[in-house]
């Protein structure tokens, strides 16, 4: 018989998995040494040599950028770049080990709940010097976006696009339900009115009014910050309170009046895409959506409305932002990139090609036309009251803890107020080891 | 070596060329196996080695690390997350194990004499094996939806009202089992069609003229002679459970999508948490070398009782 193993080669596969296992866990060795590079920044000249790499995850941005590339390109014809696109899935574990042996592409996307841990960690060139020599201006984009890209006093960048929230309503569904559009001005008491009669009218086609589910951006945090409340701040967690209270209760009250899908069903099925299937009356959902709309069925039924009130209006804002490796071989050719790449020409072309909301201010009215009917200019003149996505040093510990236990509370299998005691101890020990 | 280096002057021709056999026994089996060793060396132990070390080290999320003695292996062992992890792994481990008993069936079925489109049905059981884990998840995502779902909405013919199957603790687990099950079935059809064709032809025409019926034949000739082929299947079977990651990753998520995770994770999906997703690079470590552990205590106990029932003449 062919197939009998012998014990030196299954012995060899058991390590053998070990290694496979233990090898993922040693990267490389301790940090590359912070300087204060950056602060020296001047604007290179036109003849400037450079290859450059480009790491995004959004691979329907890609042209855009090309775009964005090409125009820079006619000025630094000497600077090649080469844009790497690794899906979001997979990005931030690809980013750890590059930036853990110093091998971070030159420029390279970086977003508010992973920004701290890589310039804590000195990984990142500072935009001082870009700033100094008139190059980035912070004063065009939303205050809110930058100062989720400043650490210490220190800013190391600025955003390139920009996402607020807001509620997509399919109004094909409210007049099959005979229920009015509500108006912009409306209440946490309209929502909820709104959503069960729907879910009611409706419920032998299995459609629902509104839908909670488990993405803080898109849903609770919202509702934190619009009764008053705040996730993380001064280095604890906010979750203990009255305020950051109501706002999880109001998703529970939601679920469990019928409006909304039940957590198990909205973890099978998410919030969008019972949206885009056309049996959810109302979702609450950023400004990117716009993408999975156009060109749909749905698009001709689309309207936006801002968030309902709460104890006052508010939205989580966020964006992207382009980064500077500090380990960089061609720091002032990347951080000459990342200038253009948030200069008010780039960010209309950008603007222009759509999915995105430049950050750029009084680049955006390209967004609001690309669905002319939907008046998408609710997510822009939520800018006003929006707050920057809660984050911290290391923000995936305790998202970790809210995506384990605010369950029970959405269901209303554990009263809120325990779970949000719970958590808030749970996340304390955690923003306490940062 | 150096004795054999210089023949005694004066010696015969035969005994020098003898001497110059083992000056060659010494040398050339060293540089032969040599790079082996080293890929042993660098690949495999060396990186256990590390690990074992960064295991006792509070690792900074790029690197650097503050010696802390057993404090991982202490916070390890006082946290529930593995003995759950342990314990669905375990789960795991034994149901996709049932791979083995049903393709010996599917194999000697396959074996059958004169069976039409044998080849056709064995590419079949073996496609879900080569295919993608992360499209085989794909699929059975949507075959999982409680909402959508093709399993429920089958269920719904026979009146069972099915549960979330993703998202439901408890049968998240076993929902993935039995993707696994599934997709190995496959590459264990294949083995022990190999082993079938070395079992001679005669033994069974013997047992038929002492007319044994086609059951008893199978009892007593096929699973016997199938042992050696059985154990080989069973070992990789555990390896392969004790390592379980993508298919569970793919089906039921990341923890920031699917609460249920928390509640199916297997013991590398524990790894993978806090190594890449909450940053604690030193328990990752600790927790590799659990894995190392059970792993190998559960295969030098396999081979232990593999001595009781495998028929190797």
């Amino acid at each position: 018989m062919t197939t009998h193993l012998s014990r030196r080669n299954i012995l060899a596969g058991a390590l053998g998995l070990g290694v496979m296992i233990t090898t993922a866990a040693c990267g490389g060795d301790s940090d590359s040494g912070s300087d204060t590079a950056g602060a020296g920044y001047t604007e290179p000249s036109a003849d400037l040599k450079a290859k450059l790499t480009y790491g995004v995850w959004d691979q329907t941005q890609v042209d855009a950028i090309q775009k964005n590339i090409d125009a820079f390109n006619q000025k630094y014809p000497g600077i090649e770049v080469a844009i790497s696109v690794t899906p979001f899935a997979q990005y931030w574990t690809k980013l750890q080990t590059q930036a853990s042996s110093d091998t971070l592409p030159d420029l390279f996307w970086m977003n508010g709940p992973n920004f701290q841990l890589y310039a804590g960690g000195q990984k990142i060139d500072p935009i001082t010097g870009p700033v100094k020599a008139g190059a980035i201006d912070p004063a065009n984009y939303p205050e809110a976006l930058t100062s989720l890209y400043s650490l210490e006093g220190v800013q190391y960048g600025v955003p390139k696009d920009m996402d607020t929230i807001g509620v997509w309503i399919n109004t094909e569904i409210f007049k099959k339900a005979k229920v009015d559009v509500p108006t912009a001005d409306w209440t946490w008491d309209d929502f909820q009115t709104a959503a069960t009669a729907i879910s009611t009218a409706l419920k032998s086609d299995g459609i629902y009014g509104g839908a909670g589910g488990m993405d803080g951006q898109t849903t609770y945090y919202n509702t934190i910050f619009e009764a008053g409340g705040s996730v993380v701040a001064d280095g604890k967690s906010g979750y203990n309170s009255p305020q950051s209270q109501a706002g999880l209760q109001f998703w529970t009250d939601l679920i469990a009046s019928g409006g909304s899908p039940t957590i198990a069903q909205l973890t099978d099925t998410t919030a969008d895409q019972w949206f885009t299937s056309g049996k959810l009356g109302m979702y609450w959902g950023g400004s990117w959506f716009r993408a999975a709309l156009a060109g749909t069925d749905l698009e001709k039924s689309i309207q936006a409305l801002p968030l309902p009130k709460g104890a006052q209006q508010a939205t989580v804002i966020h964006g992207v932002a382009n980064m500077v490796a500090a380990n960089s071989q061609n720091k002032q050719a990347a951080h000459a990139l990342q200038a253009y790449l948030v200069s008010q020409e780039a960010q209309q072309a950008l603007g222009e090609a759509g999915s995105v909301i430049p950050a750029f201010t009084g680049t955006q009215a390209a967004f609001t036309k690309s669905m002319p009917d939907a008046n998408l200019q609710v997510f822009l003149d939520a800018v006003q009251y929006a707050k920057p996505l809660p984050v911290s040093a290391n923000t995936a510990a305790w998202n970790a803890f809210e995506t384990k236990l605010l369950p029970d509370a959405f269901s209303g299998s554990t009263p809120v107020a325990n779970v949000s005691a719970d958590l808030a101890s749970q996340m304390d020990a955690a923003l306490a080891k940062e | 070596m150096s004795s054999v280096t210089s023949p005694p002057r004066g010696a015969a021709p035969a005994t020098t060329a003898r001497k110059r056999g083992l000056r060659r026994d010494g040398f050339w089996p060293w540089l032969f196996v040599a790079p082996l060793v080293g890929g042993v060396a660098v690949f495999f132990l060396w990186p256990i080695v590390q690990t074992a070390w960064f295991s006792l080290t509070e690792f900074g999320v790029f690197g650097g690390t503050t010696f802390t003695g057993l404090d991982n292996y202490q916070a390890l062992f006082q946290n529930g997350d593995l003995y759950k992890s342990i314990g669905n792994t375990l789960i795991y481990t034994v149901i996709t194990l049932f791979n083995v008993p049903i393709a010996v069936v599917v194999a000697s079925l396959l074996n059958t004499p004169g069976l039409r489109g044998a080849a056709v049905y064995r590419v079949l059981y073996f496609l879900p094996y080569v295919a993608m884990p992360t499209a085989v998840a794909m699929v059975w995502r949507i075959i999982f939806n409680g909402d959508f779902g093709v399993l429920n909405y089958v269920l719904g013919w026979f009146g069972i009202d099915g549960p979330y199957w993703i998202s439901t603790p408890g049968a998240a687990i076993v929902a993935v089992s039995i993707v696994g099950l599934w997709s190995l079935i496959g590459f264990s059809v294949i083995v022990l069609g190999a082993g079938l064709k070395q079992i001679p032809p005669d033994l069974y025409e013997a047992a038929e003229l002492d007319g044994a019926s086609r059951l008893r034949q199978f009892r007593s000739i096929t699973v016997p002679l199938l042992t050696p082929s059985i154990a080989f299947l069973s070992i990789v079977s555990v390896i392969q459970g004790f390592q379980m990651f993508d298919l569970l990753y793919a089906v039921l998520g990341t923890t920031n999508m699917n609460p249920t995770v928390f509640d199916s994770m297997s013991i590398v999906y524990l790894f993978y948490q806090a190594g890449f997703v909450t940053n604690e690079k030193g328990m990752a470590a600790a927790i590799a070398m659990v894995v190392l552990v059970l792993v190998a205590l559960a295969t030098v106990v396999q081979f232990r009782l593999q001595k009781k029932w495998v028929h190797l003449d």
